[in-house]
Parts: structure tokens; C-alpha cells; sequence
């Protein structure tokens, strides 16, 4: 930056005249690029004791909205101490500008009121309050959506629930086989050194068998189509929601229960008990391939145990978890899309929330689960 | 002698296109397209939906790579330029978007101080002063720069849109619809602040435009689009008096006529 293109005023000592009027000069480019150094100065500046002061601006060589706004309010504040101050020597155009700047009224900065801990406490606690009702509330309207359909099934958006069976089922097929083959490889290697000095290897299949399919292979699959589709419906109801396109379908005489909510939450109510057992399959020969390398025992003697260790009822115990998980998973990710405001910023952070809660209320089920298998000696 | 009229004619010339072809993925959207804006005036795009007006638009903002051609902004080629020198062009320009694109998570007075925290060297405090300033240079209330965007009527959106296009003052300003959905008292808020920002900051403005009083009120030059090349160029009046058949359409349908006849009375 030349010294041209710096925003510059300087006192005259030299020149206070006979009337007693201080001669201010100002040069340079007073633009926002130009003035930053000046306005740095202007703050700690020795104003002459002069009651009269007298500015020549015709060395400015540019002068925006800005440079304007600093020589108007530097004028307002000498003015302020009681002196009366003169402009004189602006380009014509720059007078405007000046005019254009001193009829702009500005509201002075407002303190940011504090609140205090109680009150912010109690802020937190209406805010969850308010949730948990909302939250009611939404499966309420889900529930009478659903009593809609039940009576006229002509409603039912079959081809809606198709496409997301694909999208949120069909399409999770390889990371859930992936991850429940590696899960039933790690439940093997952690096994196998236990069982081994037991000399009791063969048990490697009741172990890998009854821990995939009752617990291991519904929750891992529900926490993945969490991570996966929950969060994909937030962000896309929550998109809808920022572009108004949910009034308009409300406007359109569409419920958007009806349209979004219930295709998702059938979709997955579907897709998860299938993927379920895709889990439990590969869960299995990740155990099986374990148990052949470290223990020995070969596959078919692996499937026989497996025949005799794991019942009906422990295959049907994951299995009837599913589709629980699958209604508190699309309910918790169309409800958080449903909380979006009006910014990108509410998006992503009800997107969070919804795996977030989804993932929470999955374990939560499953720990009710457990307790009632227990007391049904399941 | 031709060089140095060359030379002339480049340092008032804000924007250059030349032979400029673009297309979004096989449809062409301009073919062989050249224009050229001068300093100071206030230039406008017309022409029928889908002609390709923003897309110009964004070719010379560089948010599009065109096919071929040249565009020269400040007599600097946009085409090809490394990071640095795209920067120091932008911080040169001002754009309006029509929808606005303010930023949601942030509020108005924030939306224009982000400019410039980001590309000046001012204390918080001027900032702040002066963002306010440039939220009531647009018209907007003093109260609306705490607001959101999402709290602002349509109207007020376009405004502080405006305000943060004009947050660096720049030398050249984008403006893409700036009174599509605005109120007629709104409108010609905007007209005024148009020409004012022209006229006291020697803004060059180009803008794309349906609102034929906008173009008959501050507009000095109107270039004409359709089928992906320019119909003609010149004054409205000019305009008015051509020939070409999507022209006079476009000028004297019955809208047209009622805004040239506004404009006529006015003067």
C-alpha cells in the first residue's frame, strides 16, 4: 500500500489563526482499506484546546461509505466535547456522500442482557420439557396417520415404501454383512482362548451362535441404519422444512405424516428384521472362519453344535426386536427433521440429535428387552 | 496510434466478454456472446426466462467455467486465474444473489460484518458501525440488523442482501433481480438506492432484470438475450424504437408499454 493510498489528518500548529480556528488537514484514500491505521490513531489523538477547528478535506483522494462514516463520526464527537467544527474543501460528490452518511440513524449498540445460572438452568430444563412433549406428540400424529391408512389401505404409498426399502435396506446389505462378519470374528478370537483351556472348543458355536442372534447382530444393524437413514431423513425433512416445501404440502391437502413419515417408518420396519438376519448369517461365519482357524473345529461339526445350542426362541428374540428398533429410529429422525428451523446451522444440528437420540432410545429398548425376556425365562 | 486508443478504451471498459460460449452439461447456453460494460454505468440483461442471463452472470463472477472465450474484468482476464488473484478481484466486486444467500445461522449485522472482519484490518467497533450504516443506507430499520434471516419479510431479505454486496464498497456491483419480490414502494426504494450508489460512489452496476420500471428509471444501457446471444444493445429509448420482433415484445407488451408511459410522464 503507498503512502497515498493511507488515510491520513493532521493538526496544523503552525497555521491556528488570527480568529483563533485550529486548521485540520486530512490526505489520503479514506476507504475501508485505507482508513484502518487512522482509525487506530483518531482513538488516543491530542485534540488542540481550540474551541473552533476547521477541517480541509481537498487532499482526500477517495473517499466511500466508510472513510465517510469515520469523518462523520469523528466530527460528532468533537462536536460532542463542545467545539463546533467545520468541513471544508469536499469534492462535490463527496459532500453528497457526507449527506447521504449524516442521514442514516443508527440504533447504539444494546448491552447483551446476562442471565443467570438458575435462570439458564431453568431455560434447559422448559427446552427438554417442551421436547419430550413434542416428541409425544409427534408419535401421536404418527399413530393416528397410521390409523388412516389401516382403515383406507388404498393410501398406502407402496412404491414410496419400496424405494426406501431399497435405499435404507437393500443398499445397507454390504457395510451391515461387512461389520456383523468382522463382529462375529472378534467374538471368536476373544472366545477361543477362554474355551481352549477349558478344552472346551466346541462351545465356540454356542458362544458366536447365542451372542450374534439375540443381541449382537439387531443392535449393531439398528445403530448402522441409525448412522445411515435416520440421519438421512432428518437432513431431508429438515431441507424440506427450511425450503417451505412442507407447508406446501400441508397446503396441497397432503398430510406430510402420511407422505414422509409413514413410508420411511414401514420401509424400515420391513428392511431392518430382513437385515437383521443378513447380520446374523454373516455374523456367524465370521465366527465359524475364526473357529476353524484357531480351534480347530471344522465347519460342519460348527453347524451341527450350532443346530443343537441355538433354539427357535433365541433366533426369534432378535428377530422381534427389529422392528421396534426400525419405528424408534424413523420416528426419531423425521421428528428431529420436523424440529429444523428456518437456518442451515438447525439442519445440521438436529441431524446430530437424531442419530444421537435414535442410537440412545435403540439401547435403551434393548436393555427393556432383556428385562422382559428375563422375566418371561426366554 | 490503434494501441494506444486500445488502451483507452480498456481502462473504461469495467467488463470485457468476448466470444464468450458456455453450456450446462450438452445444452449451450451462449454461443460466441460478447459485451462490454463501461465504467460507472449502470448495465442491464434482459430477456425471456432461460436465455441465459444469470448464467452470464455467473460465468463473469467465475462461479461458472465457461467453454471458450475471453472475459476480462478491470482488464484482467477472470479465466485461468491462480487463488490469490481471484481474491483480489473479488474483494473488488459486490453480488447480490436473488434469493439473497444470506447466510441463516448468522444475523444481518453479522452477515455484513463478516465481509469485512474477513478482508480489512478495522477495530470490532468501527465494524460494527459501520455495517450498521451500510443496513440503514439499504433502507432497512435500525432494529433489523439483530434479526436473522429467517425473521426478515421478503423485501428486507433483498435489502440486507444489498447491504452485504456494498459491505467492501466495491468498485462494481452484481445484481441479479434486485426487485423481484419486492413491494412497488420497496421497488423504487431500490431504484433510488441504485442510482445513488452510482452516482456518489461511481459504482459501476450490472444487473439482470424482468422489472421494466427498474430499466426505464436507472438503467443506461440494456442489452437484450435470447437463444444464447445478444439481440441488441443500447438506451431503452433506443431499444424501444428497434425493429427486431422479440424486442418490440418484449418492450411493448402491454407491461411494457404502461412502464414506458410511466417514464415518459416522469420526465
Amino acid at each position: 500500500m503507498t503512502a497515498d493510498q493511507i488515510a491520513k489528518l493532521f493538526i496544523q500548529t503552525d497555521a491556528t489563526s488570527a480568529s483563533g480556528i485550529v486548521k485540520l488537514r486530512c490526505t489520503g484514500a479514506w476507504t475501508v482499506q485505507g482508513i484502518a491505521q487512522l482509525e487506530r490513531q483518531l482513538k488516543d489523538m491530542a485534540w488542540p484546546a481550540g474551541v473552533g477547528l476547521e477541517i480541509d478535506s481537498s487532499a482526500i483522494t477517495a473517499l466511500d461509505t466508510s472513510g465517510a462514516w469515520l469523518l462523520h463520526r469523528t466530527v460528532g464527537a468533537l462536536e460532542q466535547q463542545g467545539r463546533s467544527v467545520s468541513v471544508i474543501g469536499l469534492r462535490a460528490e463527496y459532500g453528497l456522500l457526507m449527506d447521504l452518511i449524516s442521514a442514516c440513524e443508527l440504533l447504539p449498540p444494546s448491552a447483551q442482557s446476562d442471565t443467570g445460572l438458575l435462570a439458564s438452568i431453568g431455560k434447559q430444563f422448559l427446552g427438554s420439557l417442551e421436547n419430550m412433549f413434542g416428541m409425544l406428540a409427534f408419535v401421536g400424529e404418527s399413530a393416528i396417520a397410521m390409523m388412516r391408512l389401516i382403515v383406507q389401505p388404498s393410501r398406502i404409498r407402496w412404491k414410496t415404501i419400496l424405494l426406501n426399502i431399497q435405499t435404507a435396506g437393500f443398499e445397507a446389505l454390504p457395510i451391515v454383512g461387512l461389520l456383523s462378519f468382522l463382529m462375529g470374528v472378534v467374538i471368536a478370537y476373544q472366545g477361543a482362548d477362554q474355551l481352549q483351556r477349558f478344552g472346551a472348543n466346541i462351545y465356540i458355536a454356542d458362544m458366536v451362535g447365542l451372542a450374534m442372534l439375540r443381541e449382537l447382530s439387531p443392535l449393531l444393524t439398528a445403530i448402522i441404519v441409525a448412522g445411515r437413514s435416520g440421519s438421512a431423513y432428518a437432513a431431508q425433512i429438515g431441507t424440506m422444512k427450511v425450503t417451505e416445501e412442507i407447508d406446501a404440502l400441508r397446503t396441497i391437502g397432503i398430510s406430510p405424516q402420511e407422505l414422509l413419515v409413514l413410508p420411511k417408518m414401514l420401509a424400515l420396519i420391513i428392511a431392518l428384521p430382513l437385515l437383521t438376519v443378513f447380520a446374523d448369517v454373516t455374523g456367524i461365519i465370521g465366527g465359524m472362519i475364526m473357529a476353524r482357524s484357531k480351534l480347530d473345529v471344522s465347519f460342519d461339526v460348527f453347524i451341527v453344535r450350532l443346530g443343537d445350542a441355538v433354539s427357535l426362541s433365541s433366533f426369534l428374540t432378535g428377530i422381534v426386536k427389529a422392528p421396534v428398533f426400525a419405528a424408534i429410529i424413523a420416528l426419531a429422525g423425521c421428528f428431529r427433521g420436523f424440529q429444523v428451523g428456518s437456518s442451515a446451522d438447525s439442519v445440521g444440528r438436529q441431524t446430530t440429535l437424531s442419530v444421537v437420540q435414535a442410537i440412545f432410545l435403540v439401547i435403551l429398548a434393548d436393555a427393556l428387552f432383556s428385562v422382559v425376556f428375563n422375566w418371561l425365562s426366554i | 496510434m490503434n494501441a494506444a486508443m486500445e488502451q483507452m478504451q480498456n481502462t473504461n471498459t469495467v467488463i470485457d466478454v468476448r466470444g464468450l460460449h458456455t453450456r450446462y452439461g450438452k445444452t449451450v447456453v451462449h454461443e460466441n456472446l460478447s459485451l462490454a460494460v463501461q465504467k460507472g454505468e449502470i448495465f442491464s440483461l434482459v430477456g425471456g426466462s432461460g436465455c441465459g442471463k444469470s448464467t452470464l452472470l455467473r460465468a463473469i463472477i467465475m462461479l461458472l467455467q465457461p467453454v471458450s472465450g475471453s472475459i476480462r474484468v478491470f482488464g484482467q482476464e477472470v479465466i485461468g486465474l491462480n487463488d490469490e488473484q481471484a481474491l483480489q478481484l473479488r474483494r473488488r466486486w459486490g453480488v447480490m444473489f436473488e434469493r439473497g444467500a444470506l447466510f441463516s445461522s448468522l444475523t444481518v449485522a453479522e452477515n455484513v460484518g463478516m465481509v469485512l472482519r474477513e478482508h480489512t484490518r478495522l477495530s470490532p467497533g468501527l465494524i460494527d458501525e459501520v455495517a450498521a450504516l451500510k443496513i440503514a443506507l439499504t433502507g432497512l430499520p435500525a432494529d433489523a440488523g439483530a434479526k436473522y434471516p429467517s425473521e426478515l419479510s421478503g423485501g428486507m431479505h433483498k435489502r440486507a442482501a444489498l447491504a452485504r454486496a456494498i459491505a467492501l464498497d466495491p468498485e462494481l456491483l452484481f445484481l441479479d433481480e434486485p426487485t423481484a419480490a419486492l413491494d412497488p414502494l420497496s421497488a423504487s426504494g431500490i431504484d433510488e438506492l441504485v442510482r445513488n450508489l452510482r452516482d456518489m460512489l461511481g459504482l459501476t452496476i450490472m444487473m439482470v432484470t424482468h422489472d421494466l420500471d427498474l430499466l426505464w428509471r436507472v438503467a443506461d444501457r440494456v442489452a437484450v438475450l435470447e437463444g444464447g446471444n445478444i439481440l441488441g444493445v443500447g438506451t431503452m429509448e433506443e431499444l424501444s424504437k428497434s425493429e427486431h420482433p422479440v424486442i418490440r415484445d418484449y418492450f411493448y407488451g402491454p407491461r411494457g408499454r404502461a412502464a414506458r408511459e410511466q417514464a415518459w410522464k416522469k420526465k
